[in-house]
């Protein structure tokens, strides 16, 4: 069975299409992120960066910051325009994934997503149908490909939405409306909209349809009967994010993105509008010839390495399971796992450090180190709080404090919780180090929040 | 059927990319107008007010007390003394626009103030009061130190303004009652100008409006100034030992709780939008907080924010008017006095923010 699914074709023109609006979107989103001054507010303006725990090296460089956005755009666009595509997708894998790792502050569910579809995109054909590439080469022109390689995007595009729908599953989201209840009202200025926002019975009723929608969408764009409403279903709910909330350009990502579901027919015809647009056809790679799934040592490793990778995807975002107390609480396993919306949380985190030999202290006034969306990310993060104090510490230690010790004061609310204490006052941060274990310091939720 | 479709999505479309990405108005309903008018009106300007009719009677009587150094007129200019320092603890979350723009509440209130640098000052004569330099060698800590400080005893102290250098006392103090009135006045003609009509004027929710500057003002008074300023640095919370030489009143020493309870009561007073003059409250926190039902862990949030004001209230009481003695007799009442400080703080801070949705920043977060 398995090596009959690897022996089915499809027509290349499906992924020849997602590589041309994703590499489109993508150089729109940079464009979009450079315009509004993003990359000098959230990259080279702050005088301290928190990084990712293994990839403390990757940090943003100056001023040259921008030449990685401009590399990332420049292969964006040569993904789009299918040129030099095995150099261009490695490119905009890396530079993307470089600039996501600068600084976790930043992390977006929607930028790890873009991540893993360019890594997967770096073993795919998708350059042998409606590109330069293949316009200039015909060895590397076919018309179809093996069928996996259009799956594949598939599976990763159904992870997200099925485990963004399972993470739903939560008494608070199903049982309190939260945080949707507190979110919802007065989020828009349409009239109407915004009478409806205000009711109870909607914050329940959009919890649910979520849950539903997240759940099931996948398998309304399977079936082909269903599809036309599965896909009015996306639009819909996309745009009334985008309309609720400051998502930005994600909306839009995931409706075109989700437009892979649909026949081949409907790809080729959009492409054979572009290309007239062009004062050209398909007709040069509609060939006839197939691309033969192949074998070889090289491409049973490329195989297993996907294989894995797609194992890998389906397993980390229930490692949260290895971690005592609530994970919203601790947070340790809820990057990285598709957990979007959930949580309305904010928190209050006072430093002092002290050098107790020499009698000194200070009350840390975190706006002298952190921008203000730093210090809110990082004021409910025990990670950040953690790695915050570590800067501090080595900080003060320059002004001459000799070993000082980091205490912090903080606060945390979540989901129309009251705030309460949320770190262990009395540890000394200064000597607590990031790994995966449990971070003992964190102080227990006094709650439950039954579900996945 | 697939027309209606394509109608709907485009109309849905439409709407979304009209509403623009570097705007996040929100539309709560709450009247921001009828907010900032009764805050202007009813509470910011009549406390700047009482704090000039204060400062007026300090002045007169710095003067009659100059004029003839008794020690009965000492006793009667510390009573105003003491008067406009509970005055000014209503003023003081208030220190935005014109006061901002002129250092107010570091030229008000900057404690511990420098006795050392005070006595220079007065031996040279020469100084200016705007130099940031100058910040703890003026204001209400400064008087704090001049009449309540100099000697044991108020003979000892009366005796520097009838000795060898009293015209140098005497210009000292005068100069230090008139900079408190000048800059006040400053203040407080500008919101009797065009500043109070810009200020009801600007009443968005960007980070610039008038509500988010008052209510970060606010928190900053009560986080900053009343919970770490009044409590917490002198009872040690952020150093390895306790501080009694940082308790605001150090040198009258028994008016320590009257500051602090005076500056809780204006802090709760401007939640419940409590009018400065009168019983009667209008709109406020409290209000707007009710008005959007906010409920946190199944209560009103205005409610445990009002109980806990009642705690400090409680808590405060156990604790001595001489902070310096009760620190070194027992911090423990002062750290509970903080604790409960502290955890209104965080519900201002976190919970009531979180309601009001004062946003902090634009950008992008996570969707589906």
């Amino acid at each position: 069975m398995f090596q009959n699914y690897f022996k089915q074709y499809t027509s290349a023109a499906t992924l020849a299409f997602f590589r041309l609006a994703f590499g489109l979107m993508m150089l729109l989103s940079l464009i979009r992120f450079a315009s509004y001054g993003w990359i000098q507010k959230f990259y080279i303006a702050p005088q301290f960066h928190f990084t990712y725990y293994g990839f403390e090296w990757v940090k943003p460089i100056g001023i040259y910051t921008y030449l990685i956005f401009i590399i990332c755009g420049i292969a964006a666009l040569f993904v789009a325009l299918g040129y030099q595509y095995k150099w261009a997708i490695l490119s905009f894998f890396l530079s993307f994934t470089y600039i996501e790792l600068m600084d976790k502050t930043t992390y977006l569910n929607h930028y790890y997503f873009i991540t893993i579809i360019s890594l997967v995109l770096c073993f795919l054909p998708a350059n042998c149908y409606f590109s330069i590439d293949a316009y200039k080469n015909e060895k590397i022109r076919f018309q179809t490909i093996p069928r996996w390689t259009t799956d594949i995007l598939k599976v990763l595009l159904a992870i997200v939405y099925i485990y963004a729908g399972l993470a739903k599953l939560n008494s608070d989201w199903i049982f309190e409306a939260m945080p949707l209840k507190i979110w919802l009202p007065d989020n828009t200025n349409i009239p109407g909209l915004n009478y409806l926002m205000d009711q109870n019975w909607v914050h329940y009723a959009f919890s649910w349809f979520g849950a539903i929608y997240d759940l099931g969408i996948v398998f309304l764009m399977l079936n082909k009967k269903t599809r036309n409403i599965g896909f009015f279903l996306i639009v819909v709910f996309h745009l009334l994010t985008r309309i609720l909330f400051p998502i930005g350009v994600f909306p839009y990502v995931m409706i075109i993105s989700s437009l892979i579901f649909f026949e081949p027919s409907l790809h080729k015809k959009m492409l054979t509008i572009i290309a007239k647009f062009f004062s050209t056809s398909l007709i040069l790679f509609e060939n006839g010839k197939q691309k033969v799934q192949r074998f070889t040592p090289i491409h049973r490793f490329q195989l297993g390495f996907l294989g894995f990778f797609m194992a890998f995807q389906l397993l980390f975002p229930f490692r949260y399971l290895c971690y005592p107390d609530e994970l919203f609480w601790t947070e340790e396993g809820y990057r990285f796992s598709w957990r979007v919306m959930l949580m309305e949380k904010s928190g209050y985190a006072e430093f002092t450090v002290l050098d107790k030999n020499n009698n000194k202290s200070i009350r840390v006034d975190n706006s002298h180190f952190l921008t203000p969306f730093q210090e809110k990310q990082m004021a409910f993060q025990p990670d950040f709080i953690l790695e915050y104090a570590h800067f501090l510490n080595e900080y003060y230690q320059k002004q001459g404090f000799v070993n000082p010790e980091v205490y912090v004061s903080s606060y945390v609310a979540l989901n129309g919780r009251l705030s309460q204490k949320y770190i262990d006052p009395t540890i000394n941060l200064a000597k607590e180090y990031e790994s995966f274990k449990y971070k003992t310091w964190i102080l227990p939720f006094n709650d439950t929040i039954k579900g996945l | 059927m697939k027309k209606i479709f394509f109608l709907f999505s485009l109309i849905t479309l439409i709407v979304a990319c009209s509403s623009t990405d570097g705007d996040t108005t929100t539309n709560d309903g709450y009247d921001r107008t009828i907010l900032l008018t009764h805050w202007a009106n009813n509470i910011i300007i009549p406390s700047y007010t009482n704090y000039q009719t204060k400062l007026q009677t300090l002045v007169a009587d710095a003067n009659t007390f100059t004029t003839t150094p008794t020690e009965a007129n000492l006793l009667i200019v510390r009573g105003s003394w003491l008067e406009a320092y509970k005055a000014y603890q209503y003023v003081s979350p208030y220190s935005f626009g014109k006061a901002e723009d002129i250092y107010f509440k570091e030229k008000n209130n900057t404690y511990p103030t420098s006795a050392t640098a005070i006595n220079t000052n007065i031996t040279t004569g020469t100084y200016d009061f705007g130099l940031i330099s100058q910040f703890n060698k003026q204001g209400l800590p400064a008087l704090d130190y001049v009449l309540n400080g100099l000697g044991e005893t108020n003979a000892e102290i009366v005796a520097f303004y009838t000795g060898t250098n009293a015209a140098k006392y005497k210009k000292y103090l005068t100069d230090l009652v008139t900079i408190l009135k000048t800059n006040n006045d400053t203040v407080l003609t500008d919101w009797n100008g065009n500043y109070k009509s810009l200020y009801i004027a600007n009443n968005g929710n960007s980070v610039s409006s008038s509500v988010n500057i008052t209510l970060n003002n606010f928190l900053e008074g009560f986080e900053k100034d009343i919970r770490a300023g009044k409590v917490g640095l002198p009872a040690g919370k952020f150093s390895t030992g306790t501080r009694p030489q940082d308790v605001e009143g150090y040198y009258k020493k028994d008016v320590s709780k009257i500051l602090l309870n005076t500056a809780v009561k204006g802090a709760q007073d401007f939640f419940n939008g409590k009018n400065f003059n009168t019983n009667a409250t209008g709109p406020g926190l409290k209000e707007y907080l009710d008005f959007l039902k906010v409920v946190r862990s199944g209560k009103n949030l205005s409610t445990t924010i009002n109980s806990q004001f009642e705690n400090i209230v409680t808590k405060n009481a156990e604790l001595s008017d001489n902070f310096r003695n009760q620190i070194t007799t027992d911090n423990t009442k002062m750290l509970t006095s903080y604790d409960a400080l502290q955890l209104n703080v965080s519900y201002l801070k976190i919970d009531m923010m979180q309601a009001l949705k004062i946003t902090v920043y634009y950008v992008d977060s996570d969707g589906d």
